[in-house]
């Protein structure tokens, strides 16, 4: 279920409706697309599929990452229940060999309990994803004064979420149509939101989309997966998408699971004081 | 109505403290053998759902606060940490969220029920008085929270609604800064809307204490709107209205979770997934749907001031709604023609809200405006709509309502509330009687 539609779903289950009708404005970016395969950790009872993940976090890790933070990750998250290198044989995630190892590969900066120096070590599952960058100016010293966002809960910071990512990285970075000139270290993506109608000297109205600081990230065969999946663009960007969704909220497999639990449970005590209603009122005339 | 009590102390220690402080006798006489007209429906059951909302509110709220952090610089990842690390975090976050959006689905529910049965009429005008400042302090107390996350949403909302307080002549600007604790929104002003934020349900509680104790005096109105007559008219609160309130409650709990679990960041907005930054202004910026409404209303005036005494005036004109209402039937049962009128005033209440989260300049059909400029806008605007809608609003309660008692012809009024069943005997089950509870 997109998440637009989601949102029709509970306003509709409000009885209002309120959001619709915006109407559209002449640089609108291109409605996102989910991948042919739809997405199946969507719907109550979705479910991550932990290669998939573990290809997403490998696209990330090695494409994403020289750019993009994800401040609020840890690498015993991947660990963790409904997390990509989750092994039951290690409840605490913090003793998975395979998160160790992935963690270890990357070094984080650290002081020196001895002599109080700032030094560089391998990581551990406790601690978070090392940032790109030192800071703000630096991050945008290197992209062309464009600040790359923290990825953490970018797929639910964006309308469409990861079919928004998807569509981004996996479809938009077409070549610019003809009469439409490009501004120099930019590139047009139609699902990009901004106003290209400036930019635009061809026939009709300006093409959907804005132009995006970042360069196309991916390429055929730019991640090897160990899994034999064909490492196409739209493969890696739908991986990566679905590993951004999972990492925007590491427990949402834990919130549908006690949900269903709730749900059940709410329905049989709703029916049982239903009848308990029932059976207290009928003497009474009303 | 509450009558005399029929509590009477059975041991030695109940005597005893029945003398001190008569605590059991007033627990019984208010919860349990209360008088409440038998005829109350599916409409009567949101005052508890309300009170069992603002309890879910509190626990909830004092929770989040042991791991939540009043800071420019932390607030925003202090919620997502509590999502992520702390036990159950998520749940406990994603049910304050959703739940002030429950919350006020339910006080809706409440308040149209009240107009629609007039139950704010004599003698209930204080009961319904409280009613509306609870409205208000929920008000108050939702858009501080909403601040509290500093997502891009919550800073920029802050800064909109603070600033309405400027638009007040001559010391608008230094209440402002006052309030804000510094010349801008910022971490003065994060902190003191939290420790507010934390302060405000608990006045929301004493007051929801006078307004069940308001209720409590003329006792409860009811579908047909005519006063109690006898002991035939009513029930015990307990079990009759125990069970009723808690299978509706149980219902109302059922689709409460459906958004907790399925689809927690539906009713939000997802520009308050990017932490505050004051110098990136989101291209629209709303309030959570319950305030569209007057959200519309604010951006319909042209003038700033104009339209900060409007929305005020908006809430205001509630308070004064029982002097407003010149009709001596309560029920609209029996006045078909002010339930017209107050079927529109709801479409109106919707239209502004869709008003409210829609961009003042954008044409509401078609593509294009008309080019037709009328008092600073296109007529086909939603700042023209809200304005129709803000009309009827006011016309509402300040003509319609007063003009429709003095000139509608309502139907006839049953004498009571067990009139109509005692008109159709063969409708009454045969061994129904007068104190059905002493039964099994």
């Amino acid at each position: 279920m997109s998440k637009m539609l989601r949102k029709g779903i509970a306003l509709a289950a409000l009885g209002l409706a309120l959001l619709g009708g915006r109407a559209m404005a002449a640089s609108e970016p291109e409605e996102p697309k989910a991948p042919g395969s739809g997405w199946n950790f969507q719907g109550p009872f979705g479910k991550f599929d932990p290669a998939q993940l573990q290809r997403g976090y490998k696209v990330y890790r090695e494409v994403c990452s020289s750019c993009h933070a994800m401040d609020l990750m840890y690498f015993r998250n991947l660990g963790q229940k409904g997390g990509p290198f989750y092994d039951p044989k290690y409840k605490n995630p913090n003793d998975n060999p395979y998160v160790k190892s992935l963690a270890k590969d990357l070094q984080v900066k650290d002081i020196d309990n001895d002599t109080g120096d700032v030094i560089q070590r391998p990581a551990t599952p406790a601690d978070k994803f090392p940032a790109p960058f030192p800071n703000e100016p630096a991050a945008r010293a290197s992209n062309g004064g464009a600040l790359p966002p923290d990825l953490s809960v970018i797929s639910k910071a964006r309308e469409g979420g990861p079919s928004y990512i998807y569509s981004l990285v996996g479809l938009g970075f077409e070549p610019a149509p003809a009469g439409l000139t490009v501004p120099a270290g930019k590139y047009y993506n139609p699902y990009y939101a901004g106003d290209v109608s400036a930019n635009w000297h061809g026939k009709g109205p300006a093409p959907k989309g804005g132009f995006i600081s970042m360069p196309p990230p991916l390429a055929p065969n730019k991640v090897t997966f160990d899994d034999k999946t064909p490492s196409t663009v739209q493969n890696q960007a739908r991986d990566v998408a679905a590993f951004l969704a999972w990492a925007a909220e590491p427990k949402q497999e834990e919130r549908k699971e006690f949900g269903l639990g709730a749900m059940i449970y709410l329905f049989i005590f709703s029916v049982l004081l239903y009848f308990s209603y029932k059976r207290v009122w009928r003497n009474v005339s009303h | 109505m509450s009558g005399h009590s029929t509590y009477e102390p059975k041991t030695g220690l109940e005597r005893w403290l029945d003398s001190r402080l008569p605590i059991i006798r007033f627990a019984k006489d208010t919860a349990i053998d209360f008088p409440t007209p038998k005829n109350l429906n599916y409409w009567w059951t949101f005052g508890g759902i309300l009170a069992l909302m603002l309890g879910i509110q509190i626990v909830t709220g004092i929770v989040l606060a042991m791991h939540y952090v009043p800071h420019v610089d932390y607030a925003f990842n202090s919620v997502e940490r509590i999502r992520r690390d702390v036990n159950y975090g998520w749940l406990i976050q994603f049910m304050h969220a959703n739940g002030a959006s429950m919350f006020f689905l339910a006080v809706y529910v409440h308040i149209f029920r009240n107009l629609y049965y007039g139950s704010y009429k004599a003698p209930r005008e204080v009961l319904w008085i409280l009613g509306c400042i609870i409205y208000l302090l929920m008000i108050i107390t939702a858009f501080m929270g909403y601040v509290l996350p500093w997502g891009q949403m919550s800073f920029h909302g802050a800064v909109v609604i603070t600033n309405l307080i400027g638009a007040i002549p001559v010391v608008g600007p230094s209440v402002t800064t006052w309030l804000w604790g510094g010349f801008a929104v910022d971490d003065p002003t994060l902190n003191r809307f939290f420790s507010l934020h934390y302060l405000m349900p608990f006045v929301i509680a004493g007051v929801v204490i006078l307004h069940i104790w308001a209720l409590h005096v003329p006792g409860n109105n009811n579908p047909k709107g005519v006063d109690v007559k006898s002991a035939e008219d009513t029930v015990p609160f307990h079990p009759y209205y125990t069970v009723k309130d808690g299978f509706a409650i149980s219902v109302f709990l059922l689709m409460y979770a459906a958004f907790v679990f399925y689809m927690p960041d539906a009713l939000g907005d997802a520009i308050n997934y990017v932490k505050a930054n004051p110098l990136v202004t989101p291209q629209h910026i709303v309030p959570e749907w319950y305030l569209l409404p007057f959200y519309a209303i604010l951006r319909a005036v042209p003038n700033k001031l104009m339209g900060v005494i409007a929305m005020g005036l908006a809430i205001g004109t509630l308070f004064v709604l029982p002097w407003l209402d010149t009709s001596k039937v309560r029920s609209m049962r029996y006045r078909p023609t002010a339930r017209l009128w107050l079927g529109i005033f709801f479409i109106a209440c919707l239209i502004l809200g869709w008003c409210g989260a829609n961009p003042p300049d954008e044409p509401v059909i078609g593509h294009a405006p008309s080019g037709l400029i009328f008092l600073d806008a296109d007529i086909n605007s939603f700042v023209w709509l809200s304005r129709i809608a803000s009309l009827y609003y006011f016309a509402y309660f300040w003509l319609i309502t007063p003009l429709l008692g003095l000139f509608e012809t309502p139907l006839p009024v049953p004498e009571g509330i067990s009139e109509p069943v005692l008109s159709h005997p063969a409708a009454a089950p045969a061994g129904s009687v007068a104190a059905p509870e002493k039964r099994g």
